[in-house]
């Protein structure tokens, strides 16, 4: 097995609102592997963007609560501003879901990535060569950097930006919703391409953040679902998709459309329900209330077991297998 | 947002509450303040010049012994009508071109759109002076509609690019598919939006009308008869108060006016803060 | 029997300063809908999809063409013949949260197709009614009703969208892309409602991006590109025998659980292309030859209920 870049224990991030927390993160544990792509899953609410988030840039009203999450030995999340000022970029990196406006309009594409690079002792020139073979990946022409954002289309600017938070070459890349406001042939586009700065050492991991479980597929090694701020289960994309463990991850399996499947010829189930309010939540499992297989056990909050190397969040399999 | 919710962070917000409480208190003053002055007449010479505040004088007197006190008040009440009147006119007025031009589009948005800039581009000043000066009688109500008539533009503008944006709202397609009639979807859907705005432009515009006459007072285009703070500020110039010494009566009504602006640009900000989700604080 | 028949639509929007230039948002559509069935408007962003929608549902207006609903051109209807167009016809858009008004609590729409087409229905039968409609779009009545839309998910909003046309004995709806807000674990739910509805008479315009929920739920299928339709039919025979090139690309980029990219692929579709070819997917085509230039193009039927916008569609 490869080595832990990140490691993430117990971790917590909640929302402080006028009615109490929102726990939109609580008790995550899991470690990205060195070279591997970790696929979130989930639902909106569920807690994987405050996770991708958080990691890389915690802004209120997003509350770090408790729990580690370790980078190169140190615990990114109770770092001093300076020391969260080298690390992020240089270390951890994103794209973030609107990349469109991440991109001050007033300056040339070239100033953003100088001033940039030069918050972390580096700079344009020094930079240029590996700008423009990232570029070429991107298919983007030399040009846009002579240009300002409002020139480029909404997805020429979020390619730039894949380019741009990736030029320290960081340890871990946060993607988060990339491919979500896409056509899907642009959606494919986007995923190779991100393959192709992988493989090229532009990011050592990559956490792919997403509600799309079909586009996880084709780019995760792993796939970790979230429900409702917890884990529900991580494992290895092919198994996972083959035999999901836990209920949540088979019924979101089972509800998604695909291409011989048809309405009039055989009914797709979704899940009955909603996810729970995360405010104020109290203990035990969070799915249960949609759980067509939930018993009494389930009023106690699930631990995560682990079963040859597949983890899952759920009583079933309390002792090992499904009972 | 609920009722409850707004309720939360009006009484929360410290910049509204500090705001509501100094206007409160200088329109309590405007109202009451000439019923409780010794002196009835803000213009009447009531005792010796050059005196400091003293027991007959609050605020002291100035050159021809007119009570300073009994002057700040009737000011106060006129500049605060005037902010009323004007800025509640060029509100109309502004809201009524820009919401016609945002929501109706096509040529009659660009024909609005013209006469606003040009509008825009005429200094106000220049133009309060040739209008004043040509007025041969000056009331504070005649001030208040020049003003008011001046000072819409950007109003009509922000209120322009507002309707824009709220009659592509999916709410409003709604609202037409289901047969609703162009007024009611004006009224009904898109106006209640725009009032935590309006009100916004109008405190704004309060205050700009405020300036606006004061300014004017102090060139002499002000109120022909009456007191006003601007009147005020412009006799302890004429009359060299500051270098007499005479600094209640310099100061006073500058810091009286220099009070209500600033207040309500930070009423504005609180309000900001209260309507704008993503400036409220935790 | 068609009772929406759709004839060379188009709409242009002015583009520049002067407005000499001309995009066409829809170019030259003709379409016919029959009484229940689920048609599937399926394109990228850009192809129209949602223009064609919204002309339906005569939220615009067209440059040319007509629109056609039960033998009455749509745009000739005024004051009483609008308000029973409406009544008959409607729609559910892309983004439920501004398909309410923040300001007032979700009830209202509700109460507004009350007033607007049923105000003959007393107020206490009004009740029972938004609540039955609720109960069968799966949601609970005393959670939603008298909630503010800021407190209810996206999925909840849909749905109560959904039901708002239940009130109405609705026979065409125009579905804009109404899934897209929606999680996985819901949207299948909301599909089959539509299902549902179609079996008891509804039609459906379902306007998508995403073809596997196109073929999932659609009796034919329209695949647009930059205002045009470039293959249509049967969607049986249009998903598993794509003929334009540009079908074939759109279904390769489906993202499927079970089945994966090649990732070492280098697959850019971003092009842009330019107008003068009389083909417009001219630029972006892998087979194209020259004579796709300039030679005029017409539908060609494939096979039965098949029809594709291609001169390379017969070799």
């Amino acid at each position: 097995m490869r080595d832990a870049l990140l490691t993430v224990r117990d971790l917590k991030i909640y929302y402080r609102t006028l009615y109490g927390y929102v726990k939109a993160v609580d008790g995550v544990a899991f470690e990205l592997r060195d070279g591997e792509v970790l696929g979130i899953a989930g639902e909106s609410g569920c807690g994987k963007s405050t996770l991708g988030n958080g990691l890389v840039l915690l802004k209120p009203p997003m509350k770090y609560v408790g729990g580690e999450a370790i980078l190169d030995g140190k615990n990114i999340m109770a770092l001093s501003q300076k020391e969260i000022k080298r690390i992020r970029y240089e270390k951890i990196s994103i794209i973030p879901q609107y990349a469109m406006d991440a991109l001050n309009p007033t300056k040339k594409i070239r100033q953003i990535v100088d001033d940039l690079l030069r918050e972390h002792n580096s700079s344009f020139e020094e930079k240029r060569e590996l700008i423009e073979e990232r570029l070429a990946i991107v298919n983007l022409s030399k040009k846009v950097l002579n240009m300002y954002p409002i020139e480029l289309s909404g997805g020429m600017k979020q390619r730039l930006v894949m380019v741009i938070s990736t030029l320290m070459n960081p340890d871990v890349l946060v993607a988060d919703e990339i491919t979500s406001a896409l056509d899907v042939s642009t959606q494919r586009s986007v995923v190779q391409m991100l393959y192709e700065m992988k493989e090229k050492k532009a990011m050592k991991s990559i956490i792919f953040i997403t509600h799309d479980l079909a586009v996880l597929y084709q780019i995760a090694d792993r796939i970790m679902v979230m429900y409702a701020g917890k884990v529900a289960e991580i494992g290895p994309t092919e198994e996972m998709v083959r035999n999901p463990l836990h209920p949540y991850t088979k019924m979101l399996l089972a509800s998604l459309p695909k291409i011989g499947v048809r309405f009039v010829n055989e009914r797709l189930k979704g899940i009955p329900g909603y996810p729970p309010n995360l405010l104020n939540i109290g203990p035990g499992c969070r799915f249960r209330e949609r759980c067509p297989k939930a018993f009494a056990k389930c009023e106690q909050d699930p631990p995560i077991f682990d079963l040859n190397g597949r983890k899952v969040s759920c009583w079933l399999f309390e002792r090992g297998d499904e009972r | 947002m609920t009722r409850k919710e707004f309720a939360y962070f009006f009484l929360r917000n410290k910049k509204v509450i500090f705001a509501m409480c100094v206007l409160g208190f200088l329109t309590f003053l405007a109202v009451v303040g000439p019923y409780i002055s010794p002196y009835k007449d803000p213009l009447a010479f009531v005792g010796l010049g050059y005196q400091p505040p003293s027991k007959q004088h609050w605020l002291g007197t100035n050159t021809f012994g007119q009570d300073i006190f009994t002057q700040l008040v009737h000011g106060l009440r006129t500049s605060l009508f005037v902010g009323l009147v004007g800025g509640s006119l060029a509100t109309v007025i502004g809201l009524l071109i820009g919401f016609v031009a945002g929501y109706r589009g096509g040529w009659i948005d660009e024909l609005l759109m013209m006469f606003t800039n040009i509008l825009m581009v005429i200094p106000t000043l220049a133009l309060l002076i040739i209008i004043a000066a040509y007025l041969p009688y000056r009331g504070i109500f005649i001030q208040s509609l020049i003003i008011g008539f001046t000072a819409w533009p950007w109003t009509a503008r922000a209120v322009r690019a507002q309707a824009l944006s709220l009659k592509t709202r999916e709410f409003v397609d709604l609202a037409r598919i289901t047969a609703r009639r162009p007024l009611k979807i004006i009224f009904g859907e898109i106006m209640p939006n725009m009032m935590s705005y309006v009100f916004m432009v109008f405190i704004l515009q309060f205050g700009g009308a405020i300036l606006a006459a004061t300014g004017l007072d102090f060139i002499g285009l002000g109120p022909t008869r009456g007191m006003s703070l601007g009147i005020m500020l412009q006799q302890a110039t004429l009359w060299n108060a500051i270098q007499l010494g005479m600094w209640w009566w310099a100061i006073t009504p500058g810091a009286v006016i220099t009070l209500i602006v600033a207040t309500l640009y930070i009423m504005n900000t609180g309000l900001d803060e209260i309507f704008n989700p993503k400036l409220r604080e935790m | 029997m068609s009772f929406l028949v759709v004839q060379n639509l188009t709409k242009e929007y002015p583009l520049g300063l002067l407005g000499k230039e001309k995009l066409k948002a829809v170019d030259d559509v003709s379409f016919e809908i029959e009484r229940s069935k689920i048609v599937s408007l399926i394109g990228e962003s850009g192809s129209g999809k949602t223009t064609i929608g919204k002309l339906v549902l005569r939220l615009l207006k067209p440059t040319s063409g007509r629109i056609v609903f039960d033998g009455k051109d749509v745009f000739s209807l005024r004051k009483e013949e609008l308000r029973d167009y409406y009544r008959r016809v409607q729609g559910v858009f892309q983004d439920p949260f501004s398909s309410f008004n923040p300001i007032y609590k979700i009830d209202r729409v509700f109460d507004m197709v009350f007033e607007e087409f049923l105000p003959e229905v007393k107020a206490s039968e009004r009740k029972a009614r938004i609540e039955q409609v609720l109960v069968s779009v799966g949601l609970n009545p005393s959670q939603i009703l008298g909630k503010y839309p800021h407190q209810l998910s996206g999925g909840q909003l849909q749905r109560i969208l959904i039901a708002r046309i239940l009130l109405l004995d609705v026979e065409l709806l125009v579905a804009d892309e109404i899934i897209s807000m929606l999680d996985a674990s819901t949207r299948v739910d909301v599909l089959n409602l539509l299902g549902d509805l179609k079996k008891r008479g509804m039609s459906v315009i379902f306007i998508t991006h995403d073809l596997s929920l196109g073929y999932y739920i659609s009796d034919e299928a329209l695949i647009m590109y930059r205002g045009s339709i470039v293959e249509m039919g049967d969607t049986e025979k249009v998903f598993r025998n794509p003929v334009h090139p540009y079908t074939r690309m759109l279904l390769e980029s489906v993202p499927e659980v079970g089945k994966k990219w090649d990732l070492r692929e280098r697959f850019t579709p971003e092009l842009i292309g330019g107008d003068s070819a009389s083909c417009k997917y001219y630029d972006r085509c892998p087979i194209r030859e020259r004579h796709c230039r300039t030679a005029h193009l017409q539908m060609v039927e494939v096979e039965e209920n098949h029809k594709v916008l291609c001169l390379k569609a017969g070799a």
